[in-house]
């Protein structure tokens, strides 16, 4: 190995800040895109009628039993030029994060909603508030306590997760980490630094959610 | 206003109610005693919609409520319910917990709600506790929002399931006192208690349930004095002392 070259590092700078606001991008629109479609994933999961509640089921164990690298490259190449005419990696790679992330949150409400207690439901029917009313007034603003958590981890999983979306060339860290390997030829410079990128996104994100968790636990 | 003919409720092969038959009238006070496990809060339940019986018939003011599809939040909090261990909803204030459901399932302006939650948190003695959270109040003025929060959809019926036996012995006092005053004021209620004293006090009628069966059905003074049934002597033996 020939000596470290910070220089390298510092003259590719522009381009790692460009990947990191794509990395972040992406990580922010997916855990988004993915707590929506996740809520109403396991909303259907737990509908009382079978037949209503399966295709729910069956999507959660299709997305968790397959490799996010094979999502991704069947959404780039298949998926969205089927449905756009053309290729675009990046509603590609959003997508597919998407798409993935919304099947594991779906289990992070099933399981969080499960946790209030059945007597908080219970209580709600007494008072004639429908179904509905119940999710929405009384078991969501609870669940979302337990939900917080798992949901950050998610979160966490998703920035590092991003880094595949660099074999359709979406540009983000790992992406322009390979280009200035193609580059330069050199290995540590680029690879390090894109690791060092996401250690210091990652535990930055998880110092965030501690103190939000913190304030939410005020009220317990 | 309740009817209950020949309910049966099984969970798997257990048979927890077996040919239950009771009437409640307007105005009536019930009160119902009997050891662990004899399916008190089943038939509460089963009364409430809560659990659904396995044969058997309930009318509420004659409206047939064993139906299958015949669904609890339609009663619209005609049949209010309080439970052994409160559920308030700790996400909400007491105020909240009070004019959630007049609001949502009512459609009774704000203001209106507000204004009947500040006479009801009154009448339990709870009024400045309006602002505060479920933690931070004791067992006792839980139970009494709880309570608060049933009246406030001024049902026609009020079913309680061993309100005071999750509370320190300080407390039950507040809460029976509570109680009493409903009850002089015409409520009608369907009790489970272990609370003999206060059974004897309020309730124009008792039931003695055992092994899913109603034993025996009385006046207090009768039951509690004279007992016919064996079983109902012995038990009275054992919480009497
Ligand atoms: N959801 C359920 N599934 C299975 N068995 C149940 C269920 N609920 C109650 N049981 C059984 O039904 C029987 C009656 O229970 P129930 O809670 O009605 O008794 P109880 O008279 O209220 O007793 P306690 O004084 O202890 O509250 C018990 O043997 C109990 O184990
Ligand atoms: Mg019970």
């Amino acid at each position: 190995m020939t000596s470290f070259n910070f220089q390298l590092i510092i003259d590719y700078l522009p381009y790692f800040f460009k990947g990191i606001i794509y990395t972040i991008g992406f990580s922010i629109a997916s855990i988004a895109l993915g707590t929506v479609f996740g809520l109403l994933i396991a909303l259907g999961k737990m509908l009382p009628n079978k037949f209503l509640a399966a295709p729910f089921k069956g999507y959660v164990g299709l997305f968790r039993g397959t490799p996010l690298l094979v999502q991704i490259l069947v959404i780039n190449f298949g998926v969205v030029p089927l449905v756009l005419g053309k290729s675009n990696s990046i509603v590609a790679g959003i997508l597919a994060l998407s798409l993935n992330s919304s099947a594991y949150i779906a289990e992070i409400f099933r399981s969080g909603i499960q946790a209030v207690s059945e007597g908080q439901g219970e209580a709600a029917a007494t008072l004639g508030l429908s179904p509905n009313q119940t999710m929405l007034h009384i078991i969501l603003p609870q669940a979302v306590k337990i939900i917080l958590p798992p949901l950050g981890n998610e979160f966490i999983s998703l920035i590092k997760d991003s880094s595949l979306a660099s074999v359709i060339s979406a540009p983000e860290v790992t992406y322009w980490a390979q280009a200035m390997n193609a580059q330069y030829y050199r290995v540590w410079e680029p690879y390090l630094t894109s690791g060092l990128i996401y250690l210091i996104l990652t535990l930055s994100i998880s110092s965030i959610l501690h103190s939000v968790e913190r304030r939410l636990a005020v009220n317990d | 206003m309740i009817r209950v003919e020949h309910l049966q409720k099984k969970f798997g092969n257990s048979e927890v109610l077996k040919d239950i038959n009771f009437k409640v009238d307007e105005n009536d006070v019930v009160v119902i005693i009997g050891p662990s496990g004899s399916g008190k809060s089943t038939l509460l339940r089963c009364v409430a919609k809560l659990e659904n019986a396995t044969s058997g018939d309930i009318f509420f003011n004659d409206t047939k409520m064993t139906e299958e599809d015949h669904k609890l939040c339609e009663l619209k909090g005609k049949l209010g319910m309080v439970f052994q261990h409160f559920n308030l909803f700790p996400n909400l204030t007491v105020l909240q917990n009070i004019t959630l459901a007049p609001i949502l399932v009512k459609k009774i302006e704000k203001k209106e709600a507000v204004e009947d939650a500040k006479y009801l948190l009154d009448l339990v003695g709870l009024g400045e506790k309006a602002g505060a959270y479920p933690h931070s109040l004791s067992g006792g003025q839980k139970q009494r929002v709880a309570i608060a929060r049933s009246l406030a959809m001024h049902p026609q019926l009020m079913l309680f399931d061993e309100p005071t036996s999750a509370l320190d012995p300080e407390m039950v006092g507040e809460v029976l006192q509570v109680m009493k005053k409903l009850a002089n004021e015409g409520m009608t209620m369907i009790i489970v208690t272990h609370e003999m004293g206060f059974a004897r006090q309020v309730s124009n009628r008792v039931l003695f349930m055992d092994g899913g069966h109603i034993v025996e059905e009385n006046t207090p003074d009768e039951l509690f004095d004279h007992p016919i049934h064996q079983r109902t002597q012995d038990f009275l033996a054992k919480v009497l002392v």
